[in-house]
């Protein structure tokens, strides 16, 4: 049955993120056939709307106020609920990012609604929309279904195939005038930590350091690998809590769960915690002096050695191959 | 202060899960205090040492739960709710437990709630902003550093590794983000203090709802664990041509690269 899907288009950085088409992704899957209508929310965010249109996106509405060139629980909700009392869709995808994750609870609690966070795949079954999502940070998966209300999902970034990119796609793009008012929270700064390089939750490449790193130094060969291969660094909590990096870099039970297409183990000695913040990368190198450590049987590919030497090495070779590709 | 604090008991971190039935075996697993849980617990008890006032814990769940409650006022809160399910729902989510919360917190004041960003069992992170939502008051999620002062908030949020500053008023709902302190261990005058602080226990009757109020807006269909992985190659010979080998296998096998 056809049915219509809203997609939250999140622009971060002056640009649309990647999850994002990701989400229209997983709106074709669960709209069998029906219409997906692209949201923006901002203060000019209309230009973003062919880009969503190219990724699958029918149309697109945007709201445009001053107020919302910041994001706010309070001006979203507003801006998003206008949207939702026009179109009246069957169902809404957000990515599952610090926006989408603050955000969808407060509208599916608003209108009542069930709402599947944290989505890594979504099928059709005899009706009703299927998704899957791990529990217990990927030691296990459910399936769900919504039940009541408008159907409410965040999806995990890097897990659902967004649609290739159309430049031949037109699509309207209008505008909706929402009347932003009684923000009760209010942003007066933000510091840019995570802004350098490639964001640790969407990355495709992953290069993650661990107590076996030494020091805050020692994240420097890791860094320069990642660059590299266009990745991004990630770290263990044992590399957090000896304040080799900063704790928005850990990955584990507590701390950032990624699943990249390649994931590479610096000095980890693979807890269970940390485990299950990435056991369901793609594929999974480990890089460890201690031939017992539990990492390896995680991992698909190990090399039994010191990280400081075997880094450089690799951070070469790949080198070489980005020249003559 | 009126504050109140959303707990959950969860799974060991150690833990490994199994099946039975289709369902989370529990038998003979550990349990603890949500981990964001932890965190909320510490910063509330350090908002009424400096603040004056009371720390209210409240978990929704089963009898169990009465364990990491008193762990909970052990630690320094004041008094515990125990908000007891387990004759009347047999499938809730997350919409079931804010409306608990929710009707439990109408009326009671309180001038701040602090939550854990997300519990590392069902890994939603929805009760919270729901609570805040039921409630008409405003909230912050994954937060690293909260200060008040004079009904004033200023708290410092965590956005994928970016910092926000927000300022907002009382009342106020903040989820906690790992940065946020470091909790304290229980001490053993702590530990039998507790044993006689106030434990609330109730059940839905006594919040006068229905289960049909309550009623889940989901339905898991199916639990499973992942597929067990295959042994991975442990490379051999001298580092360098260990490296090239690597490179090579992550081009033409795996096709990551």
């Amino acid at each position: 049955m056809a049915r219509k899907f809203l997609v939250l288009g999140e622009v971060r950085d002056g640009s649309l993120r990647n999850v994002s088409f990701e989400a229209i992704g997983a709106a074709k899957l669960a709209a069998d056939g029906g219409e997906i209508v692209g949201v923006l929310v901002g203060d000019s965010v209309q230009n973003f709307g062919n880009e969503l249109i190219q990724y699958g996106a029918d149309r697109v509405v945007a709201v445009e106020n001053d107020q919302l060139k910041q994001y706010t629980s309070d001006g979203y909700a507003q801006s998003l609920l206008a949207v939702i009392e026009q179109e009246k869709p069957e169902g809404i995808f957000f990515g599952h990012t610090a926006l989408g994750k603050d955000l969808a609870p407060k509208l599916a609690g608003k209108l009542e609604s069930g709402l599947i966070s944290d989505v890594t795949s979504i099928e059709e079954e005899g009706g009703n929309i299927v998704f899957t999502r791990p529990i217990y940070s990927g030691k296990a998966f459910e399936k769900k279904i919504v039940t009541a209300g408008i159907v409410f999902a965040t999806v995990r970034p890097n897990n659902i195939e967004p649609l290739a990119k159309d430049e031949s796609r037109s699509g309207d793009v209008s505008t909706l005038s929402v009347d932003i008012k009684d923000l009760r929270t209010i942003i007066k700064d933000v510091v840019r930590k995570a802004s350098e390089g490639v964001d640790l939750s969407e990355a495709k490449v992953v290069i993650a350091g661990g107590r076996g790193v030494k020091s805050e130094d020692g994240f420097e060969p890791l860094k320069e690998l990642a660059q590299v291969l266009g990745g991004a660094v990630g770290a263990s909590r044992g590399a957090c809590d000896a304040d080799y990096c900063d704790y928005s870099l850990q990955i584990g039970q507590t701390g950032k769960v990624v699943t990249p297409d390649l994931y590479i183990a610096c000095g980890i000695s693979g807890a269970i915690q940390h485990l299950a913040g990435m056991s369901n990368s793609k594929v999974i190198v480990a890089i460890n002096k201690d031939p017992e450590a539990n990492i390896f049987n995680v991992a698909d590919y190990g090399i039994v050695g010191d990280l400081f030497e075997v880094i450089p090495l690799l951070t070469e070779e790949f080198k070489k191959l980005k020249v003559n590709a | 202060m009126n504050i109140y604090v959303l707990l959950k008991r969860t799974f060991d971190t150690e833990e490994k899960i199994t099946l039975s039935n289709g369902k989370i075996n529990e038998d003979g697993a550990e349990f603890i205090i949500n981990p964001y849980d932890e965190y909320a617990v510490e910063e509330a008890i350090q908002v009424r040492d400096a603040q004056g006032g009371e720390v209210t814990v409240i978990s929704v769940g089963t009898e169990e739960a009465e364990k990491q409650l008193r762990t909970a006022l052990a630690m320094g809160a004041d008094k515990a709710v125990l908000i007891n399910i387990e004759d009347d729902i047999e499938n809730g989510d997350q919409f079931t437990t804010a409306k608990i919360i929710g009707e439990y917190l109408k009326g009671k004041n309180a001038d701040l709630i602090i939550a854990g960003n997300v519990a590392i069992d069902g890994g939603s992170g929805q009760v919270g902003p729901r609570v805040a939502e039921i409630l008409g008051i405003p909230y912050i999620t994954t937060i690293t550093k909260l200060d008040i002062a004079a009904g004033n908030v200023s708290v410092i949020r965590d956005v994928e590794g970016d910092s926000e500053t927000i300022e907002a008023s009382l009342p106020l709902l903040v989820t906690a983000q790992q940065g946020l302190n470091e909790p304290r261990y229980p001490s053993l005058p702590g530990i039998m203090k507790a044993k006689k602080k106030p434990l609330e226990k109730l059940e839905l009757d006594d919040l006068d709802l229905e289960e049909e109020d309550v009623e889940a807006k989901t339905k898991t269909i199916e639990i499973y664990l992942p597929a067990k992985k295959e042994a991975g190659k442990v490379l051999n010979g001298e580092i360098s041509d260990q490296v090239s080998e690597l490179v090579q296998l992550l081009r033409s096998e795996a096709k990551v690269i």
